[in-house]
């Protein structure tokens, strides 16, 4: 039998130096949403969970997709929609086995991002390593930053 | 269209936890998914757990208590800014107690697509034997 480890309380002077974290972290959130970034936690409560990121060139969408062969993972890329669907499937054990905890999810999933800006689909590349599906996705010409000189 | 029924793969809960020793290095902890069965021979974890390398996930197991430690490495280029973030990357801890007698010198480990499978074997004589009761 295996038993989950409870958490002792910790010493008070302890809890009031995590107190003080948690207020930084969540100063440090706060600064983040005004500076423009968009709030981590909660997302769109689909799977994968999706991290978006962009520089002049392009757009990079990481996902966290554990334990999926990347052959089982289809992508598709029209204009600024992206497509991102699979299945994760947890092999059956053969032996008879009891379990303890089953938490790992399993199913399929199908999930569209609509992104900023277009995309060059035909450059679309995709990787993927860890458990960890990195797509590079390289912005369409119109929709790159352009410098603009002032005529004198 | 035809299609038979099919469920959704349901969204992980990720939330930090605190760790016991805590941690030096800063960021957030995660308690991964785990899948744990046994049969007579041994028992088996699984556990999720994405953007961990080999080189920077540490099994330990001592005095019964098996210790879960994986370090990820933040993939994001500093060049590039955030458009949506729905997860954030820091290190994973799990950490159980163990009632059967473990052959530490025969635990297997492997990682693969994110994904660790750990084969803990009991010791022979924690497996459960089979008694005849012999008629007097």
């Amino acid at each position: 039998m295996l038993v989950r480890r409870v958490w002792p309380s910790r010493p008070t002077f302890d809890s009031s130096f995590s107190d003080f974290d948690q207020i930084r972290r969540e100063m440090l959130r706060l600064l983040d949403t005004a500076s423009g970034d968009t709030e981590a936690d909660g997302g769109a409560g689909v799977f994968p969970p999706l991290n978006i990121s962009q520089d002049d060139n392009s757009f990079y969408i990481r996902a966290e997709v554990p334990g999926i062969k990347p052959a089982e993972i289809s992508i598709s890329a029209l204009r600024n929609r992206v497509s991102i669907s699979g299945r994760r499937e947890i092999p059956r054990e053969h032996e008879r086995v009891s379990y303890h905890r089953k938490e790992r999810p399993e199913g399929s999933f199908d999930r569209t991002v609509t992104l900023p800006a277009e995309v060059d689909a035909e450059r679309v590349e995709a990787r993927y390593a860890d458990g960890i599906l990195t797509l590079a996705l390289p912005k369409a010409e119109q929709a790159k930053p352009r410098q603009i000189t002032v005529k004198t | 269209m035809a299609r038979e029924a099919r469920t959704e793969v349901q969204k992980p809960e990720k939330t930090s936890v605190p760790t016991i020793p805590e941690q030096t290095r800063p960021g957030p902890v995660y308690s991964p998914s785990v899948d744990i069965f046994e049969n007579d021979n041994s028992i088996t974890v699984l556990a999720d757990m994405p953007g961990v390398k080999a080189a920077d996930l540490e099994i330990d197991l001592r005095e019964s208590v098996l210790t879960l430690t994986g370090r990820v490495t933040s993939p994001e280029a500093s060049k590039e800014w955030n458009v949506l973030r729905e997860y954030h990357s820091g290190a994973f801890f799990r950490q159980f107690t163990l009632s059967e007698t473990i052959d530490q010198g025969k635990i297997d480990a492997q990682l693969t697509d994110g994904v660790l499978r750990l084969e803990l074997p009991k010791v022979e004589r924690a497996r459960p034997r089979q008694i005849t009761v012999r008629a007097a």
